[in-house]
């Protein structure tokens, strides 16, 4: 048997089955390789090994009574030792957002899409590292340090779920849960070399979701293969009464087992090829789009034409959001408080001194953006905006099932590299904005690597809750390369 | 000094705490916060904290539903929740979850009745959002307590069509009784449940323009806000008299020194960056939803009371006394149809002074009366048709609200019941004339006079109990 870290979600699941390996074992062996990665990746902001072990108990005590009735339905998760990002609740546990204004804050529930992988028997082995609020495509903006990329530990994991990617790139733990507001589960996994589902809006609760852009925050997972991802997706989506804009749309079963993409259209956007972008990314994209030909796909360009509105209209909406969705944290109730004699002095203080630079930044700007006299001007224009984004989008899929883009217009780039530019920070989401703005699904996967050796990313976009043909098409292009397979030398 | 030169304008928007079982957007108990301990009826969602998500209470809706349609609105098929941005400890998320652009409910009118005659008062919206928490002050420091977080809160906004205090008055009256016979809201002031604010302004009798107008807040009690209305009016006109100017500001009313109190001006007025709620999808009301709530909406007051006045002959005043409460009305139609040979003009008398005196004095509401409708119908029956004399059923009726017992049982082991037995009757007479024979003659020789006198004493003789017509009748004939 390899090292148990090496082993895929699914094949450690068909181990787990079959008594080959116990769900203690294999957390054993990720919370051995965390202790020994960590202090050159810091991916972790909270590890919970007591926790760990004791879901890795209950686990294998039900895969014992499994075995004597095999009928009964096990979810693949079912023992698989995985990592959440610092962004959703967990109860009981430290969840910062990479904030200081929530250090030490134990939310006293869990957020729906953790709830249900606990339902689904995972095992977790605790927080990861994210940009504060996930505002953020590098974890350079985390209260608490940066993340390291495994592929490279000069260069950042990409963000804000970069801790995520990070600790699944580095085989710390066989999937991850994210979030995505703007491309914070597609950019990073392109950065790290895996596998990144950003969700329908709607698909999956946000409740316990941290909210930062609430029309834009989607939960999303990480993993080494779409394959790996599936039992993920399968676990949390659907309808919760805790989230009125979670759909109550019903589900699809998937199946995998077919690698076939004969008559699947899939179009490629031409705005999306635009000067700046990494020749070797667009080299492998379109590399990739080529395999997907070979599997049968039938592929057009097609046009999206309003993308280059997509980052200063995202830039107006989710900070707005974002200017109310932080305004709770005042230290009435929970939080660290920098006291003073007069309330708004308190108010001012503590605020003023435990959000960092960005989070200031998005909060000013969000305020201003939906201030009195400027309100149309801003807000209000880029909502309809955002309205000509999803109108592209739905012509776009009369003609297509699937859009392939890039991730991002670069591979990971250096720790510190965009230190005093945010925007060229904020160029880094310019082709994973979009799919924000319009709600609809991407699943981000490797498709090759440039000459430092970092991987090179690509995603594929599905119409709203259209998650079922992005497993299926990215699943066949892993069964026909190995990108996926390659694991970093740590 | 008289500013009979000046006429107020006053718009008025009401807060309605809704009674519903739930919050409005998560599942606590709406609880009396007076008496709540504080904090025992909150959640993660209520306090917000960080994650959590509103999800809209139905029942909120139908009740807003129902009060929008009393008051003659347009229901939005689609309306929106804004989030309302401002910092203060009692506002867990920094926001408070309202409505704004597109409201619920808009474009209605109540119909008042005013001295110069019925007048409507139109209303701009109707709304809901969520109640704040409270905030104690104790010793230098503040404490909150969140029982009253999310719940939910009716807000009514009228056109500013009030032009005197004592419309505003009859406006929030006759408001807070249409809320009370939808059965949407306790409507206990003493509570705080129904808040007000105003905006007033001040202008030339007989103008067609408006002033310049402030706005007045916490105004807690009809009290409060008659007070608050009649200063401003007063100091506004003086300014203007003066030759000053009004200057568009936001006042608090301050109970301790009866005085509006300046909170902050135009230049200071919050910027409340209001945007639609991205944790709601915009709320569709289905209009066969509507058409239904509508078919079960109860007759209302003003209706009511035109009704009671065509069909039972009250005057407006007893009509308006018997249904500005919708258990007040019930009770008097209940009565009426269990007597239907008792005119009604009675029953409502004997309601509205002699049951509700009583029970004034005991300090009972009248919904823990435990006098019957059929009850008191009986006790006006037996005085008609002469059972029992006024009087008596005064002591009756009494009797009837301390011990709930029925009016025949008290007239029975009380003894109460009238004397109509005519032997009975000549048998006083004649003992009363015996016992008087100076009197008797002096009627005899022509001063009738005394013939009341005499009367007096038969049914002085009689406890007070006897038929007083046939105890004339039947002295009539003794002194032939
Ligand atoms: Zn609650």
């Amino acid at each position: 048997m390899p090292n148990l870290t090496d082993l895929s979600l699914l094949e450690a699941a068909s181990a787990l089955r079959k008594g080959d390996v116990s769900s203690v074992e294999l957390t054993e062996a990720c919370l051995e390789r965390i202790e020994a990665l960590e202090p050159q990746l810091h991916a972790f902001l909270a590890q919970t090994p007591d926790l760990a072990i004791s879901q890795a108990k209950a686990a294998d005590q039900r895969l014992q009574e499994w075995r004597k009735k095999p009928e009964e339905p096990l979810p693949l998760t079912h023992g698989i030792p995985v990592a959440i990002k610092d962004i959703l609740c967990l109860e009981g546990i430290p969840t910062t957002c990479g904030s200081r204004i929530l250090e030490d804050f134990r939310p006293p529930y869990s957020a729906t899409s953790v709830a249900r992988l606990i339902d689904n028997g995972v095992v977790i082995l605790g927080k990861t590292n994210t940009d504060e609020f996930a505002m953020g495509s590098s974890t350079e903006n985390s209260a608490y340090g940066t993340t390291h990329n495994p592929w490279g530990l000069d260069r950042v994991p990409g963000g804000s779920s970069g801790g995520s990617a990070a600790a699944v790139a580095a085989h710390m733990c066989f999937a991850a849960l994210g979030t995505d507001t703007g491309g914070s589960v597609r950019q990073p996994a392109s950065f790290c070399g895996i596998t990144g589902l950003k969700t329908s809006y709607g698909r999956v609760s946000r409740y316990g979701l941290i909210a930062y852009g609430s029309s834009l925050d989607t939960v999303g997972a990480l993993t080494r293969s779409a394959a790996d991802l599936l039992p993920l997706f399968i676990a949390m989506a659907g309808h919760d009464p805790l989230d009125s804009t979670c759909m109550p749309d019903p589900v699809p079963e998937i199946n995998l087992d077919d690698g076939n993409l004969t008559g699947v259209r899939i179009g490629v956007p031409k705005e999306y090829f635009i000067e700046g972008i990494q020749d070797e990314v667009e080299t492998a994209v379109r590399s990739a789009v080529n395999v997907f030909e070979e599997l049968g796909a039938e592929i057009q360009e097609v046009s999206l034409p309003h993308t280059d509105l997509a980052l200063p209209v995202y830039y107006l909406i989710a900070p707005a959001e974002a200017s109310a969705n932080l305004a709770r944290y005042d230290a009435v109730r929970f939080g660290p408080r920098r006291k003073s004699e007069k309330l708004w002095d308190q108010y001012l203080r503590t605020r003023g001194e435990l959000f960092g630079p960005e989070v200031k930044r998005r909060i000013m700007l969000g305020t201003y953006a939906l201030s009195a006299g400027y309100y149309d001007a801003y807000y209000g224009q880029a909502q309809k905006v955002r309205t000509l984004i999803k109108d592209d989008f739905d012509t776009v899929f009369k003609d297509v099932d699937l859009i392939a883009c890039p991730v991002a217009p670069t591979t990971a780039f250096r720790i510190g590299e965009h230190g005093d530019d945010p925007l060229a920070m904020y160029l880094e989401d310019v082709f994973t904005l979009p799919a924000n703005l319009a709600g609809v699904p991407g699943m981000a996967f490797p498709v090759g690597f440039d000459r430092n050796d970092l991987p090179v990313g690509m995603q594929l976009n599905a119409p709203h809750l259209g998650e079922k043909a992005l497993f299926q098409a990215v699943h066949a292009y892993q069964t026909q390369t190995d990108w996926h397979l390659r694991k970093p030398d740590l | 000094m008289t500013n009979s030169a000046f006429e107020p304008v006053i718009g008025l928007e009401v807060h309605a705490e809704l009674l519903t079982q739930s919050k409005m957007f998560c599942g606590c108990a709406v609880v009396d916060s007076t008496i709540a301990e504080p904090n025992t009826s909150v959640c993660e969602i209520c306090t917000g904290m960080p994650g959590t998500l509103p999800v809209i209470n139905e029942r909120a809706i139908e009740f807003a539903v129902r009060v929008a349609l009393a008051l003659h609105c347009t229901i939005s098929e689609t309306s929106v929740f804004a989030r309302k941005n401002y910092f203060y400890p009692d506002l867990p998320k920094g926001y408070q979850i309202s409505q704004f652009e597109l409201p619920l409910a808009h474009d209605g009118w109540l119909a008042i009745e005013t001295e110069a005659g019925e007048k409507r008062i139109r209303i701009r919206r109707v709304h809901l959002e969520e109640d704040t928490g409270k905030l104690f002050h104790r010793q230098g420091h503040s404490l909150v307590d969140f029982n009253r977080s999310g719940v939910p809160l009716l807000e009514i906004v009228s056109e500013p069509d009030l032009s005197s205090i004592e419309e505003a008055k009859i406006y929030t009256t006759a408001l807070r009784s249409i809320l009370r016979y939808l059965e949407v809201t306790t409507g206990d002031m003493e509570k705080g449940v129904i808040r007000f604010e105003a905006n007033v302004s001040v202008r030339q009798a007989g103008s067609t323009e408006l002033g310049i107008r402030t706005e007045i807040k916490n105004l807690n009690s009809f009290r409060a806000m008659t007070h608050a209305l009649s200063y401003e009016v007063e100091r506004q006109s003086n300014i203007l008299k003066e030759g000053g100017e009004i200057s568009q500001e936001t006042l608090g009313w301050d109970e301790a020194s009866s005085s509006t109190v300046s909170q902050r001006s135009k230049e200071e007025a919050h910027d409340y960056r209001y945007f639609p709620e991205p944790d709601l999808p915009p709320l569709h009301v289905e209009p066969t939803w509507v058409a239904q709530i509508q078919s079960e909406l109860p007759e209302l007051p003003l209706e009511k009371r035109r009704r009671f006045v065509a069909e039972y002959g009250l005057t407006a005043y007893a009509a308006g006394v018997l249904t500005t409460e919708r258990s007040v009305g019930d009770y008097f139609e209940a009565a009426v149809e269990s007597a239907p040979k008792v005119r009604s003009i009675k029953i409502a008398n004997w309601l509205s002074s002699d049951l509700f005196g009583l029970l004034n004095q005991a300090g009972i509401d009248f919904q823990d009366n435990d006098v019957p409708p059929v009850d008191l119908a009986r006790l006006v029956e037996m005085v008609e048709i002469g059972e029992v004399n006024a009087t008596s059923a005064k002591t009756v009726l009494a009797e009837m609200v301390s011990s709930g017992k029925s009016p025949d049982d008290i007239v029975r082991s009380l003894g109460l019941s009238m004397i109509q037995d005519p032997e009975v009757i000549e048998s006083i007479v004649r003992r009363v004339l015996d016992a008087h024979p100076r009197q008797v003659a002096d009627y005899l020789d022509g001063n009738t006079g005394i013939f009341q006198w005499l009367f007096g004493q038969v049914m002085k003789e009689a406890e007070g109990r006897a038929n007083p017509s046939a105890v004339r009748s039947a002295l009539s004939a003794a002194l032939e």
